[in-house]
């Protein structure tokens, strides 16, 4: 088994301040925006970039945090199923921007639950997607608007991200079997 | 932890870890509740059928509204308009259901052990929803889910279940569930109302509702079935209100946080004065509304576990 290690503590932390300035490039500024983060490394990844909206704009944008387990496509198919989380969304999504945030996109399948997820809480302006990091293979025609790191991988390889928060480190690693 | 259990039959055959998972799926289940639009997929395609052999509101009404909010596809039988009348089984029923689809069975039945004859002779999933006087699972599990939510933990606490201990099906559940859960349980009734081997069952037995009042973090009120008058096991409803029924000076003898319980539907005036049903202490409208996400988690996690993915 080998593990590359494609991301560092100093990259995540200049890719979430880029992915920060397009964010309020495009939306201008931070007053329609909520910032959604899925479980569970969505959410943490979510926390700093309104953290640093905050830091650059003075608003603090309302935080949510989404479980899409109940969302899912292929419980007949799963060995081993996911124990279901709490989703806390506690503000109106309703004519909002809502920037959602994932750690990894891959098949696109969770994306698809996580978009429907929201659009049973309101009708948004828009669903802006942030995908940490871009590993392609999409089953869906989904796509990020906002990419920490785009890599090539092939499907029996797994991408793991590491953060401070629930792994003690902040880094990207590529693991292959 | 993934949920291997295919059936839901009673609490005396999960395991405490297992309740655990049922009562944090609920709380998942119950944000769901909370929303503007009360509905998920997650059980899209899934056709579960409500076969309830004895009449009840809340239970059965309680069960659809789980399904309908987990987008499963219902069908209620009613026995009266089926073939029952024409002398068809139980087993022949429910195997017929099944061959029309039916992948999660939820079942009432006046006679103990139905459920577990189903869930021995059908490929469906079958949840117990109240067999004879033996269990009712997802009753028990809403009351423990109701304590859970208000007092944090269960572990510790002192429980009284008081009334027809012997033929209720809700005690003998609630007596596993909040026994697995670490609390005392403390058993109250007429002795002819109380079980013969109830020692064995791990409980503090009383025969006067002051002394097992004394301390109480939970009181469980159990309905007194008004068939059983006549039946002499009490010799009048007057003489059991008197001594078992529940008002508000003895329920001072509890914590001034206690927690009063009942399953529905009540009898004002006999196990229960009308103003400590609807006093501050009374959660009796919760434990209703709790129900639901309950059921969605038991349906849910049968649907979806280890036993059928």
């Amino acid at each position: 088994m080998s593990t590359k290690v494609i991301m560092d503590s100093e990259t995540i932390s200049r890719a979430i301040s880029r992915i920060t300035n397009q964010i309020l490039e495009r939306n201008k500024g931070a007053a329609e925006i909520v910032v959604i983060g899925i479980r569970t490394r969505g959410i943490h990844i979510a926390e700093r970039i309104v953290d640093q909206i905050e830091k650059l704009e003075g608003i603090r944008p309302p935080l949510g945090t989404l479980d899409i387990t109940l969302y899912r496509d292929d419980f007949r198919r799963k060995s081993e199923w996911p124990k279901v989380q709490k989703t806390h969304i506690p503000f109106s999504v309703e004519d909002k921007n809502v920037i959602l945030v994932d750690d990894v996109i891959y098949t696109g399948r969770t994306t698809r639950a996580a978009i429907e997820a929201i659009m049973d809480y309101g009708r948004p302006a828009s669903i802006q997607l942030v995908a940490f990091v871009d590993r392609g293979h999409r089953e869906l025609p989904i796509q990020a608007d906002y990419v920490g790191s785009k890599i090539v991988t092939l499907q029996s390889e797994t991408v793991e991200v590491h953060l401070e928060e629930t792994d003690g480190k902040d880094e990207v690693v590529v693991v292959g079997k | 932890m993934v949920f291997k259990q295919k059936h839901i039959l009673g609490l005396k055959e999960l395991t405490a870890e297992e309740i655990n998972l049922i009562l944090d799926t609920a709380e998942s289940m119950k944000e769901v509740s909370q929303r503007d639009v009360k509905k998920v997929p997650a059980l899209r395609g899934v056709t579960v059928v409500n076969l309830f052999f004895e009449p009840s509101t809340r239970t059965r009404s309680s069960f659809e509204i789980a399904e309908k909010r987990l987008s499963a596809d219902v069908l209620n039988f009613t026995p009266t308009q089926s073939s029952v009348v024409k002398g068809e089984t139980l087993l022949d029923t429910a195997r017929n259901l099944e061959a029309m689809g039916a992948t999660v069975i939820v079942i009432r039945h006046a006679m103990s052990g139905a459920p577990w004859l189903l869930a021995r002779e059908l490929d469906s999933s079958i949840v117990n929803a109240g067999d004879g006087s033996h269990e009712h699972p997802s009753q028990a599990l809403l009351d423990l889910f109701t304590v859970r939510e208000v007092k944090k933990e269960i572990q510790g606490l002192k429980v009284v279940i008081v009334g027809d201990i012997l033929h209720s099906r809700v005690a003998r559940s609630n007596i596993w569930g909040f026994i697995k859960l670490g609390a005392e349980v403390r058993l109250v009734g007429p002795p002819t109302m109380m079980p013969q081997d109830v020692e064995k069952m791990d409980v503090k037995v009383y025969y006067s509702l002051e002394q097992a009042l004394k301390g109480a973090d939970v009181v469980i009120m159990l309905r007194i079935q008004m068939e059983r008058q006549g039946s002499g096991l009490f010799p009048s409803l007057r003489e059991y209100s008197r001594f078992y029924g529940l008002t508000r000076e003895r329920l001072r003898l509890a914590k001034e946080d206690v927690m009063l319980m009942h399953p529905g539907p009540i009898n004002r005036g006999v196990e229960l004065s009308s103003e400590v049903a609807d006093d501050v202490h009374s959660v009796i409208l919760d434990q209703v509304t709790n129900g639901i996400s309950v059921r969605m988690a038991m349906l849910y996690l049968v649907a979806t576990g280890g036993g059928n993915a």
